[in-house]
């Protein structure tokens, strides 16, 4: 792959320079005063699996709209975009949440938790990760990162559930292949409760 | 129906106090919605069924969260979540009801987004109406859902009036046998509105659930003393246990006396536009114990003056039976 432009690094750039001009329309609104009748400012300040990012977000957008086309997040995966799948399952301020049902917006002073910022800097699997894989809960694999966020979730509230718990707290995620037993079975491992 | 990844353009407002709040809803007054979880409100906008000029988001505004005890019983901010309800010790342990209403509605995700307030002023799930045609309850001339060859398994039984589209919320179900106080809010001043009054039905209504004015905005929920620590049955029965909404749902609430019924409140879900009080059952339960056989003669007045579409008859016999269950009473 040529390292210096390829798809990616051309759209974030792409997406650097909107910013830059965000910025400037912005310093004009700010003039005006920020009186709380006034309308959201676009660009935003988000926290963002522990790092700040800057982005230029449109009133109505939605955080996994920001999080795929804005910040290349694409681990946020959109199955229906109406709150009905759980695909786009991220974690604000650790509560399972769903990415393409609320506005970005109402992001702003929250922490983000994608699946991209579970692994360490040196490419450990999070333990959840690593258990997903090891019991081969996947099959297509395409809802398995909102599989992942919910069972996060879970586990920072209750660190040992028991099966019907865990079979309650993932039941907001789809899963078309129907590997939820597989995905059971690898929350169970995850809390060291391996059967 | 055309179906978009995206929102059209909308301007936001995000107000921190519930001052600005009302001074927005007041100032946009028929140009802007009024954003809560907003879990009801995308999917409109993004299926471009309707369309606003802006939203309100509530959201910021902690003054319309939580939940405290207030002289005469519990109050609850409509911004509160329905997660948050469900956890928390004052409903558990006096108004178990709405903690399992809550509890059922949708997905783990939804009711960590959704509030209660959202929850009450939903609009309803018919999928003609959904579906952005211009039907009574759209501004138009024509109910597709009781028209001969209208899908209507999940439309009203009772108070339909041009539309016979029903009340989607399982907490307005168990609010209602509770014997709310919504609180309600304007730049003119707040209003207490009775549960009873608060939802309205097409004959009153037709485009409007609630008697929410356009600058009005759902501030409060008080539940009263009185039918704390009674004896409650919450039942929702839906094709799906995640997600779905009811079919036909009950919420009795039960307050003893030497072990008899000393007065009821029955309100069944999903069977009208509105919440649905069961009068006859709350009558003729009283002086009974919660028994059997109460159960077997309160169930026949369930569903007394139903009128059934062509593909909801089952209704009829499912509110009798939830009826019947509510009074058996635990195993």
């Amino acid at each position: 792959m040529n390292v210096k432009l390829n798809r990616r690094r051309f759209i974030k750039g792409v997406i650097a320079s909107g910013i830059a001009a965000g910025t400037i329309g912005h310093g004009n609104a700010a003039a005006g005063g920020a009186r709380p009748a006034e309308a959201v400012d676009r660009l935003l300040s988000l926290n963002i699996n522990g790092r700040t990012r800057r982005v230029d977000v449109l009133p109505q957008e939605t955080l996994a709209h920001t999080l795929r086309y804005k910040l290349g997040l694409t681990g946020t995966k959109l199955g229906c975009n109406r709150g009905e799948c759980g695909a786009c399952t991220v974690l604000i301020d650790d509560v399972p949440h769903y990415a393409c049902s609320m506005l970005t917006h109402n992001a702003r002073g929250k922490t983000v938790l994608t699946v991209e910022g579970l692994q360490q800097a040196d490419g450990t699997l999070h333990p959840v990760q690593q258990a997903f894989v090891d019991e081969l809960a996947p099959q297509c694999g395409f809802c398995t990162p909102g599989q992942i966020m919910a069972t996060v979730g879970l586990l920072r509230v209750n660190p040992k559930p028991t099966r019907e718990q865990a079979r309650h707290s993932l039941s907001g995620n789809l899963c078309r292949c129907g590997a939820y037993d597989h995905y059971l079975n690898a929350v169970m491992r995850a809390s060291g409760q391996a059967t | 129906m055309s179906a978009y990844d995206v929102m059209p353009d909308i301007e936001l407002y995000q107000p921190a106090t519930v001052e600005d709040a009302t001074e927005l809803a007041a100032r946009l007054k028929g140009k802007a919605w009024l954003l809560a979880g907003g879990q009801d409100t995308y999917g409109w906008l993004k299926d471009r069924a309707k369309t606003t000029e802006a939203m309100i988001d509530l959201k910021g505004i902690d003054a319309l969260k939580g939940i405290r005890e207030i002289p005469g019983g519990v109050e609850i901010g409509a911004l509160t979540t329905l997660t948050e309800i469900t956890r928390h010790p004052l409903i558990g342990e006096r108004y178990s009801l709405l903690r399992e209403a809550a509890a059922v509605v949708a997905s783990p995700q939804i009711r960590n987004m959704g509030t209660l307030g959202g929850n009450l002023c939903q609009d309803t799930r018919c999928w003609y109406y959904r579906r952005g045609l211009s039907c009574y309850r759209a501004g138009g001339n024509i109910c597709y859902a009781d028209s001969p060859a209208g899908m209507n398994r999940e439309h009203a039984l009772f108070g339909a009036s041009r539309c016979v589209a029903v009340s989607p919320s399982d907490t307005a179900t168990a609010l209602s046998a509770l014997e709310a106080t919504m609180i309600v809010t304007s730049r003119r001043g707040s209003r207490e509105v009775p549960v009873d009054d608060f939802f309205v039905g097409p004959d009153v209504d037709i485009v409007n659930m609630t008697a929410l004015a356009d600058d009005e905005v759902l501030a409060s929920v008080r539940l009263p003393d009185h039918w704390a620590n009674a004896d409650f049955h919450f039942e929702k029965v839906a094709d799906r246990n995640v997600w779905d909404f009811a079919l036909v749902s009950i919420a009795a609430a039960l307050r003893m006396r030497d072990g008899r019924i000393e007065s009821a409140r029955f309100v069944c879900g999903g069977v009208a536009c509105v919440p649905y009080r069961l009068p006859a059952v709350e009558q003729a339960v009283v002086g009974k114990p919660r028994s059997e056989s109460t159960g077997e003669q309160a169930a026949r007045l369930a569903s007394r003056g139903a009128e059934p579409l062509n593909h909801n008859q089952f209704k009829a016999p499912l509110m009798e039976n939830l009826v019947r269950r509510a009074l058996r009473g635990k195993a």
